[in-house]
């Protein structure tokens, strides 16, 4: 590395940060491969398996028919039998056309089988709108996944926490869904070089305050502290939370947090009803009754279908500004 | 069903454009061929005979104890089925992988499954395969390379897809065989399982087990081919038809079809006709009207063990005391896994959210 590498950070983009830790999972990982619809030749829709290909050879590199459920039943019997798959499913909405084989199969075997079978299985997947995609490509589910028993599910905001939850996802012997987000891809910061883990089911604080804790999931953690710089001008000084993880969640991290702040508002993509900000509320007045000075909040989407034209998206998608409303509505601000 | 003529192995090669699209496929599978009883040696013969025996036995005896309440939810009995399970894995060792259907004693017998941790599992008791966790519909063994009963229809090809590429990218020459019904064979799964192990060539066997009937619907309401077969050449694999109710047709047909997965040529679509004696669920079953008694004893009358025994003595192989000496030691063997499994303890309650995860220890 020359020197001049060597002083200036290095900025990637979320989409190869993705690519490096798929990357340095397949070079640490004699086991591993990664199969999907269009990763090899293509190197994928979005581009984070270009070189993948060229590096590692077609043996690891693997384009699959548009067959979901066969492309997770590859999954799941080849992890069960030694191998270390990283599945690629191209959008998250396409979890329907597999959800046997995630929700029956993959999820449930080692429980069944009585602790006999290890399922050392990697999942990626694309979700969230915000790309003019319509109803069936724009889709948060993370909640279906993490209402089933024996499935971890991670949903890295930022570069480094994508790389890095890649890697640990992949270190991880259980089935692990790592929820990426395409209207992230673009983002930039300071990527390590080399393997470096972020640890499955822990949360993080981003920005420490005193009045309000926001806990964030996925990219509304950039609206939740876009909406923080927003808050502090009507005097609310607000601590905002990456939770990083959804299965297992870190409620810990959060509670700690309210036990100070003594309000909280949950953030998430997914629509709300039945969203994991349901789950959060019910532990935060399970574990923080006393503490609480407020009832807790929630922003999610609306309950419909995510819609194609662009303003009805943009109104759809919770922001800043919707967060912002509704501390104002419940606080009387 | 009217007897078809021999028909070579049929790959597909290019889609028969010129030919314009008929009512009714044409059915193109090769028939397997009836084989002299001869051949492997006597003594696969015999193991092929203990296995059967051991399958039927186990599950005319676990029927009855589900039927008594001894046994908790349901069973789907084998009975009737037994030449399919001994034929194909007389030619498979621990390393080769299965995956098994709700009906899944029988694969697990003839895979070397024993007796007490099968029976304690049915029992639901610690000393399962699964701990009590899986029970009959998910009883499974990895180290005798059994990756489970399914309680889903058609839940089992993709995972053997997954094993048998498992297979070839470690460079083994390990077989992975994905059993399944007529019932299961009209789900999408196999379809794309079928489609990928094919594209592959992975070491597969896709092994159908066409006993009549999708649960409580006969074959002739579920689809509009009679061979399950016929669906190979639109994969671009070899379909073979053999008998089911004759272990030596099932034995040679699985042979060749594993001895193709293990050169690396790639999968085989195995179908295998037999019959189910029991009820979908049960032995007596729900008392649904979907099938005659008349029926039934047809099919009872190629009894797959009846009338191997009858050529292994004809043959000389066998003696009808020596038959009968292993029906009393297989009986035996029952009882006593029988008394095992009652007399084990239930898993406890506090160990429930046990390997719902792996954990790593510190």
């Amino acid at each position: 590395m020359s020197e001049a590498i060597k002083q200036e950070p290095r900025i990637l983009p979320y989409v190869l940060a993705i690519n490096e830790g798929i990357a340095e999972v397949l070079r640490e990982q004699e086991m591993a491969f990664l199969a999907g619809e269009d990763v090899a030749e293509a190197g994928g829709v979005y581009g984070y398996c270009g070189g993948l290909l060229a590096e590692f050879g077609e043996d690891r590199v693997i384009d699959t028919p548009i067959s979901e459920k066969g492309i997770m039943g590859l999954g799941v019997g080849a992890s069960a039998t030694g191998c270390r798959p990283i599945i690629d499913l191209m959008f998250m909405d396409f979890v329907g056309e597999c959800m046997d084989e995630v929700a029956n199969q993959m999820a449930k075997m080692r429980f069944m089988f009585g602790g006999g079978a290890t399922l050392p299985v990697t999942v990626l997947t694309m979700g969230g709108a915000g790309g003019n995609l319509a109803a069936q490509h724009s889709q948060s589910l993370e909640a279906w996944l993490a209402h089933l028993p024996g499935l971890k599910v991670v949903m890295p905001s930022d570069a480094y926490d994508a790389k890095g939850m890649i890697i640990a996802a992949c270190r991880d012997d259980n089935p692990v869904f790592v929820v990426l987000n395409k209207a992230s891809l673009a983002l930039s910061m300071e990527v390590p070089e080399g393997a470096y883990e972020v640890p499955i089911g822990k949360a993080i604080v981003r920005r420490e305050g005193t009045d309000l804790t926001i806990v964030g999931i996925g990219r509304m953690v950039h609206e939740a502290m876009a909406a923080a710089e927003q808050l502090k001008e009507l005097g609310l000084d607000v601590e905002v939370i990456d939770a990083r993880t959804v299965q297992p969640f870190d409620t810990e991290t959060v509670i700690n947090s309210i036990k100070k702040t003594h309000r909280a508002l949950i953030v998430h993509e997914a629509v709300k009803f039945c969203g994991i900000g349901g789950e959060i509320v019910a532990q935060i007045q399970e574990f923080a009754f006393d503490y609480l000075d407020a009832p807790v909040m929630r922003v999610g989407a609306p309950f419909s279908p995510v819609p194609f034209s662009p303003p009805l998206e943009k109104a759809y998608i919770p922001s800043a500004d919707s967060i912002v409303a509704q501390v104002k509505q419940t606080l009387e601000l | 069903m009217a007897k078809k003529p021999n028909v070579k192995k049929k790959v597909a090669k290019k889609p028969a454009t010129k030919k314009k699209a008929v009512k009714v496929a044409k059915s193109t599978p090769r028939r397997a061929p009836k084989k002299a009883i001869k051949g492997p040696g006597d003594k696969v013969l015999l193991e092929l005979h203990l296995k059967m025996v051991r399958i039927r036995r186990f599950e005319e005896t676990a029927g009855r104890l589900m039927e008594d309440g001894k046994i908790p939810g349901a069973l789907h009995l084998y009975v009737g089925q037994e030449a399919i399970a001994a034929g194909v894995m007389q030619h498979l060792s621990n390393e080769d992988w299965i995956t098994s259907t709700h009906r899944g004693h029988g694969h697990l017998v003839a895979k070397g499954g024993e007796f007490k941790p099968m029976y304690a599992e049915l029992f639901g008791r610690s000393t399962g395969y699964c701990g009590g966790k899986g029970g009959s519909m998910h009883i499974s063994n990895m180290k005798l390379g059994m990756l489970g009963a399914n309680g889903i229809v058609g839940g089992g090809p993709p995972i053997a897809m997954g094993a048998a590429f498992s297979n070839k990218f470690k460079k083994n020459k390990n077989v992975s065989i994905a059993f399944f019904g007529d019932g299961a064979s009209n789900e999408g799964s196999i379809h794309e399982a079928a489609n990928m192990a094919a594209l592959y060539k992975l070491p597969c066997v896709f092994l159908c087990e066409n006993n009549g009937y999708g649960e409580y619907t006969r074959q002739s309401k579920h689809q509009a081919i009679v061979d399950v077969a016929d669906r190979a050449s639109g994969y671009g694999m070899p379909g073979v038809v053999c008998d089911g109710m004759d272990v030596m047709a099932v034995y040679e047909a699985a042979g060749e079809a594993i001895d193709r997965a293990r050169a690396g040529d790639g999968p085989t679509l195995l179908e295998c006709k037999t019959y189910r004696y029991y009820d979908h669920v049960g032995i007596r079953g729900m008392g649904l009207n979907y099938r005659t008694d008349e029926e039934v004893a047809e099919w009872r009358k190629k009894d797959p063990i009846e009338s191997f025994e009858k050529r292994l003595v004809q043959l000389g192989v066998m003696t009808q005391k020596k038959i009968d000496n292993v029906y009393a030691s297989v009986d035996k063997q029952v009882e006593e896994a029988v008394e095992f499994a009652n007399d084990s303890p239930y898993p406890n309650v506090e160990d429930l959210l046990d390997n719902v995860y792996c954990v790593k220890e510190a």
